[in-house]
């Protein structure tokens, strides 16, 4: 048998995944406050507008899937019925 | 251009000879065809060539230009990566069937005339429905079935189409069409089929998942590619395409995070991808039809890559359900490396392709002042890394562990991923090359600070809510679950007409029998019996307003079997009768 990797059967190493993930939001977070901008839409150079619109997509994206999910919802052998 | 052939020919003819050969001789002829056609690429120049008279009408296989050429290059190089993928296949049937779906997407984009299109583009829907049968089972049998009866209603409403338009023009030569008139519509039905534009996308999600491992590679480029290339050619800034391309960017998202199947994932998302150079299309300008291209060509790519990770799954486990699949990063450490460099290709990560022409386009709307486009594309390029970004590498390599431990796949699938994948991390560092070889003159700059930081706070935020969504325990769960889309109407409806009509058939067949074989002939044999006695009878039950006929001779008449010839002859004898008074 072949070696297995076993990296992220270790918490620590997920967490430690983790922090480097929320110290990456952190640093973007900053840079967008210096960085110039060049834009068309006035909500463009809003700072952070990006981080709250992405955050904001993907929670209501959940959200509304699986109110979604409550209507289309089948059985996996609906159709051979 | 003596040196050239077109490139259709190439693929086609090459096809044929495939099950010829044996062995390695095979293998190698295989990956040397669409090296051959890309030499021959090399040598084709701009122009028109290759024209063949045909019923007064030219037929044209070689309109070389720029838009032309480029599609060219990319499916040259995806059939040589998926033909590497597919290899170790001794199935004659798919090979030759997947070079017979390549030629007919470069026989769709070289075409000049709508005469070769229509051929090719019906070749496109015949040789890839033998990639979905090719699996050898009951739902890839009925799926197949399904999409060839799409395309092929699709393929006739082109054709009414390209009948009106060409009766109206009086030439099959085609360029720039835009909507006017009844003929455009049907031609652009025709066309939204293929490209899965919303409502006319289900064929897609409802068929490559059950596809073959490595048919789903070649029908993930070819069939919505061609389409895009041929929107791009004959409808671009028309505006309804705006809608439909935002649209078809924003709905298959949903769909695909409560998606179970990771093929199922992947159509939704190639969907979505398709919608951004739909929308780049209707927008119409110089920038966003540089994006479409440049799109569709880094599209190809990483979607391939990563239904080229997805089937190698597949291949060595026998699985492909969020629900059956986790952890296989533990012994599938490199297909999981080329998954997720095609899932940050298509979440368009800096330093990867779909940071390059993505971007293009959503700016395109920019320049346009489209602010509502602007933000569903947004919303639509935070939800691809949500789904094809996080989802399908977490539940298939991550996630909770499911206690495979299967091997890696063979080399030569390994190796066609890391060519894809290769490709996918080049143009997303250094665009440039594909930046020559786009339509128009490229005056775009993708990698300043600000489209850097917005794009990757856009991803990493998105990604944070993933993150805080799985932790907490409020993602929709994954579940042995299809979901309804809108093939719904045919699949159910299908049945309900097939159910309705043999209902009308059958009742009106007892009636047939009741009224041709039993009831007329029993009358007219006691007719003809004793025609005096009959009569008065009538007569007798009219006065009584009791309408009975001679039962017994009903009976008797159904019983032996000269009542069919005899209410015949009669038939006839009263026709001759008719056509002898009225002469």
């Amino acid at each position: 048998m072949k070696k297995e990797l076993k990296i992220f059967d270790n918490p620590k190493n997920v967490h430690f995944f983790l922090y480097i993930f929320y110290a990456s939001l952190a640093v973007l977070l900053l840079v967008d406050l210096f960085i110039p901008k060049h834009s068309h839409f006035k909500w463009e150079s809003v700072p952070e507008f990006f981080a709250v619109y992405g955050f904001a997509s993907c929670v209501s994206l959940i959200f509304i899937a699986k109110l979604l999910r409550r209507i289309v919802k089948r059985d996996e052998n609906y159709y051979d019925k | 251009m003596i040196n050239s052939c077109p490139p259709a020919f190439i693929f086609i003819i090459g096809a044929v000879i495939i099950p010829l050969l044996r062995g390695k001789t095979k293998s190698a002829f295989m990956l040397f065809l669409p090296i051959l056609g890309f030499i021959n690429l090399l040598n084709m120049t701009e122009g028109t060539y290759w024209i063949l008279s045909f019923l007064n009408y030219n037929i044209i296989f070689g309109r070389v230009d720029k838009l032309s050429m480029v599609f060219g290059y990319i499916f040259t190089l995806i059939s040589f990566i998926g033909v590497m993928y597919a290899i170790h296949l001794r199935d004659d049937i798919q090979h030759v069937s997947a070079f017979i779906y390549a030629g007919s997407a470069l026989g769709v984009t070289y075409a000049g005339d709508f005469i070769s299109l229509y051929i090719f583009w019906e070749m496109l829907a015949i040789s890839s429905v033998f990639l979905i049968w090719a699996r050898k089972t009951q739902k890839s049998l009925d799926a197949g079935f399904r999409y060839i009866l799409v395309h092929m209603v699709g393929g006739l409403v082109l054709l009414a189409g390209i009948l009106l338009y060409v009766n109206t023009t009086g030439t099959v030569e085609f360029n720039f069409i835009g909507l006017n008139g009844l003929g455009s519509w049907l031609i652009l039905i025709g066309f939204a089929l293929n490209a899965a534009i919303f409502p006319l996308h289900p064929w897609l999600t409802d068929a490559y998942p059950e596809a073959t491992v490595t048919g789903a590679v070649f029908m993930s480029s070819f069939t919505t590619k061609s389409a895009v290339y041929i929107l791009a050619r004959t409808f671009p800034g028309t505006e309804l395409l705006i809608w439909l391309g935002a649209f078809m960017t924003a709905f298959p998202i949903f769909y695909a995070v409560i998606a179970n199947d990771i093929r199922r994932v992947l159509a939704y998302s190639l969907i979505n991808q398709v919608g951004f150079m739909v929308c780049g299309i209707g927008i119409g300008t110089k920038l966003a039809l540089n994006g479409t291209v440049s799109h569709a060509f880094c599209h190809i790519l990483y979607k391939a890559l990563l239904f080229m990770s997805a089937g190698s799954v597949l291949y060595v486990t026998g699985r492909i359900k969020c629900t059956q699949l986790g952890g296989l990063y533990k012994t599938m450490p490199l297909t999981a490396f080329f998954c997720i460099i095609g899932a940050a290709s298509i979440s368009a990560f800096p330093l990867f392709s779909g940071f390059v022409s993505k971007s293009m386009i959503i700016n395109a709307s920019v320049t346009e002042h489209l602010v509502i486009i602007w933000l569903v594309l947004q919303f639509a390029s935070a939800g691809v890394f949500h789904h094809a970004g996080i989802k399908v590498p977490f539940f298939m390599f991550f996630g909770e562990d499911s206690g495979i431990r299967a091997k890696e796949p063979p080399f030569n699938m390994l190796l066609a991923m890391g060519i894809a994948a290769f490709f996918c991390v080049f143009i997303g560092i250094y665009p440039a090359p594909l930046y020559r070889i786009l339509p128009f003159p490229v005056d775009y700059i993708p990698y300043t600070a600000s489209h850097v930081v917005g794009q990757l706070q856009l991803l990493m935020f998105g990604a944070l809510a993933f993150v805080l969504l799985i932790l907490s325990g409020y993602y929709p769960a994954e579940l042995r679950a299809i979901n309804l889309d809108v093939d719904w109407f045919y699949r159910k409806g299908a049945k309900a007409i097939v159910s309705l009509a043999t209902g009308i058939a059958s009742e009106t067949a007892k009636l047939c029998n009741y009224v041709f074989i039993k009831l007329l002939p029993a009358q007219l044999s006691a007719f003809s019996k004793k025609p005096v006695s009959y009569l008065l009878h009538l007569v007798n039950c009219r006065q009584t307003s009791t309408f009975t006929f001679f039962h017994q001779d009903i009976e008797l008449s159904t019983r032996t079997p000269s009542g069919v010839p005899v209410m015949l002859a009669i038939i006839f004898l009263s026709a001759l009768a008719l056509i002898f008074f009225i002469a």
